[in-house]
């Protein structure tokens, strides 16, 4: 926090008016914003007071208030509050501000803070003394690869030497600011590195090169029955048959119209893939929701990668939704997959989850029906090994207590009553639910 | 490293046109159409494959972000903010992205208002960058003027974009101070809940992403998420803007690929370290609000979320500050507690008078005028501002002090010895009661 006060009332003028470019300006600012909100445009329209009159004055405030239907001590709350605003008479030619912070400390900005002060005034917001210049140090500018730099006015003027710094402070106090090329200050562009850019060497183009994903590692033996010990998220899955596209040209579907050309892909063949990754993902077990109808060669790839062959990098990489039970209920009796946990759900860290239960053979049940189960804790029971309904009725109190330790959540089947509400969603699905509860499953 | 080709910010260095011609050379703009008709959530989905991490700082993942916005529109609008508001020391990538590669932005932000159902996108760029703004306000009316974005865009989702300013308050880089000083009053953060995708910008669901989040997502979407999600290491994804200053031999801002080696990013772009590897005393690996690393541990780590976090540190911005032996380390940290005292808004009293007290003591510590005892004293106090705050503000201004006294502690104390030392051979014993 910074104490801000208006300036003393010897230097405040007696009236605020925008010129007639700035008044227009501002009716169109404040037109900008949704109705009823046009307090939203207090510090645009007070910034560019400020760069009309160079400071902020109690006539500025008042001014502004009333144009935007605000209490005048609301505008004087953002204009002590931001300390952007100058509060007080700057110096006509420049108000130099010298940014202090860290990256700029470590490369010399005391070093311009002292000439500030021999060249300018002993203290920061006073003019010197022919009330051409004035200066403060401020925090961070933005500009630390930059560093150190200083901003006057709208410029900033980067990678400065005390002695260069010596030479802008002159031009601008004869008025001859214009002279100095705002940015680096050395040979430089912008924010590359001195001796020369390091990247972007190349000519950026609009084409885009298809992206090829890595290809899998070679295990022929791990295709199905991955080991019992191996964690599923990081076995590798062969690309069936059915990952290659079939026949590309029959399937060049008529469905996608204004491909773009840039994109340099046969969209016949994005649709053989796609379909392709359909298959495969089916034959995975898995949903294939990278892949949309229509898709563009452009992105393809990612069909292929979650369809074909590469589920486990899926996984890692993204938890999308249900892509662990997927894999669960692939493997079955083999152990459950640690899906990510730091992403799905943060509580699974502390234990991790090792499967405690046989998952039967068949679809899965909706767990979500049952009261008090969501998306996450389905999923985490689907990787306990908990997949249907008869499974839940059928807990024992040690199962219970061996379900609730896993999934961190202390008296949860009892409180909302899981086994009852199972059991009868197990004994005839949804309708029983309603006889039995009175209401439908959630 | 990353190949020139993998690069998404192809105009870093304002070599090329900035402009919505020369943007479309370079890519941007293609096939936009065929991303919004494929709908909401083809586009999170995408975007969740790709892995993306928030590019502010805490690195939460952008398309859980975006999950969080009413799947039902209940009547109000949504909004979509960008936080521009760059202030934390030693970054400055959005500037590059906002004053030479500002398309990527606009477009960025029609994809993700599609995502989150918004018809009103602001972006909130920080006072200080004026130059950088008004390229990104010729850029908004650019698109507006080839019917990009606007109402019935050639597109077909409506979006509107307010480019809105601050005034120089750090502060206004939290999400919910953004809001409010959107809505034109002080930038104080908000409690929280109600969270922002319930009860945001004039009370409407709204999601605030950083500039480079919502830049990249045009190339995600263009070369799919497997190919952003092929580069780095799992759970760290994708190509990251880093910017370097301080002592090394040269400053600049880059993009390379997450996951590399601390050495060999230095190496590469900024020419090493001034002096040598052995002239390495630490680093501040992301921005002034993560704890420094000393030398040794920095040099073999892995610059991307997880790496930083082994050593102690966090990825923050990958704004990597880096300070030579020549340094003068209790200052530097100084200088940052003078930073958050400055930035402090003064609504809670752990920070708003916590900030000031550290720096006071801070200060003496520069001098070697203080206890030894005080260090465990000032250590303690952080201990207290920390957590205890509606923001994280208050804990961004302890952590450096407590990586400080964690990595530095024997600089602090010769520094005391010092100056007792010479105080009593000056026959002058200090006096901490007088100060």
């Amino acid at each position: 926090m910074v104490a801000r006060r208006l300036a003393d009332e010897s230097v405040q003028p007696a009236a605020f008016a925008f010129n007639a470019d700035n008044a227009k300006w501002a009716e169109w600012k404040i037109g900008l914003y949704p109705a009823g909100r046009q307090q939203s445009a207090v510090i645009p329209l007070l910034m560019r007071a400020q760069d009309q009159d160079g400071w902020i004055s109690r006539a500025t405030i008042e001014t502004i208030a009333d144009m935007l239907n605000m209490a005048y001590i609301r505008v004087l709350e953002v204009a002590t509050f931001y300390t952007q605003f100058q509060l007080q008479p700057v110096g006509s030619r420049a108000h130099i501000q010298v940014c202090g912070t860290t990256p700029c400390q470590l490369r010399g900005a005391e070093g311009l803070i002292e000439i500030c002060k021999s060249k300018i005034h002993h203290d920061p917001h006073h003019l010197s003394a022919d009330g051409t210049l004035s200066w403060e140090e401020v925090e961070c500018l933005g500009a630390c690869v930059n560093a150190p730099m200083v901003a006057i006015f709208h410029d900033t003027y980067e990678d400065l030497t005390p002695e260069r710094f010596e030479e802008v402070v002159d031009a601008f106090q004869a008025g001859n600011g214009a002279s100095i090329k705002p940015g680096p200050q050395v040979a430089r562009i912008f924010s590359a590195a001195a001796f020369g850019q390091t990247t972007l060497l190349e000519t950026p183009t609009a084409t885009r090169e298809k992206f090829v994903p890595p290809a899998p590692p070679e295990s022929p033996a791990a295709a199905v029955a991955a080991p019992a010990a191996a964690p599923a998220g990081n076995a590798p899955q062969p690309a069936t048959t059915a990952s290659k596209p079939r026949d590309v040209v029959e399937e060049s579907a008529p469905a996608i119209k204004g491909t773009p050309a840039e994109a340099k892909v046969s969209t016949a063949k994005a649709e053989g893939e796609r379909k392709a990754a359909n298959a495969a993902a089916k034959a995975n077990g898995k949903p294939n929701e990278a892949m949309r109808e229509g898709a563009t060669g452009a992105e393809s790839d990612a069909g292929k990668i979650d369809g074909g062959d590469a589920v486990g990098k899926a996984t890692d990489n993204a938890p999308a939704e249900g892509a662990a039970p997927a894999v669960t209920k692939k493997s079955r009796t083999i152990i459950a997959p640690k899906a990510n946990p730091k992403e799905v759900n943060p509580v699974a860290e502390v234990g991790g989850e090792a499967t405690l239960f046989v998952a039967p053979a068949g679809p899965a049940d909706d767990l979500k029906l049952i009261g008090g189960v969501g998306p996450v804790l389905e999923r985490r029971l689907n990787s306990l090994g908990i997949a249907k309904w008869s499974q839940v009725a059928a807990l024992t109190p040690e199962d219970i207590a061996k379900v609730e330790e896993a999934l961190s959540f202390k008296g949860r089947v009892a409180r909302d009553n899981w086994l009852a509400q199972a059991e009868a969603l197990a004994r005839g699905g949804e309708a029983e639910y309603i006889r039995v509860f009175g209401k439908k499953p959630r | 490293m990353l190949a020139d080709k993998d690069r998404i910010f192809t105009n870093l260095y304002g070599r090329h046109d900035w402009t919505l011609a020369g943007a479309r050379e370079r890519g941007a703009w293609v096939g936009t159409k065929e991303f919004i008709d494929s709908g909401r959530d083809w586009i999170t989905n995408e975007v969740k494959a790709s892995g993306l991490r928030g590019r502010g700082g805490a690195g939460f993942p952008t398309a859980l972000k975006w999950t969080f916005m009413p799947k039902v529109n209940d009547g109000r609008p949504h909004y979509l903010l960008v936080n521009a508001d760059e202030s934390e020391p030693g970054t400055c990538k959005d500037r590059e992205i906002l004053r030479h590669d500002p398309h990527h932005l606009v477009e960025g932000c029609l994809l993700a208002a599609r995502a989150m159902d918004a018809h009103l996108a602001f972006i909130y760029v920080r006072g200080e960058f004026i130059r950088e703004r008004q390229n990104l306000e010729r850029a908004v009316e650019e698109a507006y003027e080839a019917r990009l974005i606007g109402k019935d865009n050639i597109h077909g989702w409506d979006l509107d974009i307010i480019v809105h300013h601050g005034a120089g308050a750090y502060i206004c880089g939290e999400e919910t101070a953004l809001m409010e000083s959107l809505e034109g009053k002080k930038g104080q953060p908000r409690l929280k809940p109600p969270f922002p995708a319930g009860m945001g910008v004039y009370g409407n669901p709204t999601t605030v992403n950083n500039v480079e989040s919502i830049a990249v997502v045009p190339e995600i979407l263009r070369r799919s998420g497997a190919w952003f999600a092929s580069i780095g290491r799992a759970n760290n994804t994708g190509t990251k803007l880093m910017c370097v200053s301080g002592h090394v031999n040269n400053p600049a801002t880059f993009e390379e690929a997450m996951g590399e080696s601390f050495k060999d990013i230095i190496e590469k772009h900024c020419g090493g370290v001034r002096g040598g590897w052995d002239n390495l005393l630490a680093v501040i690996p992301g921005g002034a609000s993560v704890p420094c690393v000393p030398g040794e541990k920095i040099q073999n780590a892995i610059v991307d979320f997880d790496g930083l976090r082994e050593v102690g540190s966090s990825m923050g911005t990958a704004a990597i500050i880096v300070m030579d032996k020549s340094t003068d380390i209790i200052k530097a940290i100084w200088r940052l507690s003078a930073f958050y005292k400055h930035e402090s808004c003064g609504q809670c009293t752990p920070c708003r008078e916590g900030t000031g007290w550290m720096m006071r003591v801070m200060e003496r510590m520069v001098e070697g005028r203080a206890q030894k005892r005080e260090i465990d004293m000032l250590f303690e106090v952080t201990k207290q501002i920390e957590g205890h705050t509606i923001c994280a503000l208050g804990d961004a201004a302890a952590w450096p002090i407590q990586g400080l006294i964690r990595n530095f502690r024997h600089v602090i104390e010769e520094r005391i010895d010092q100056y007792t030392y010479s105080s009593t051979s000056d026959g002058a014993v200090p006096s901490i009661a007088a100060e």
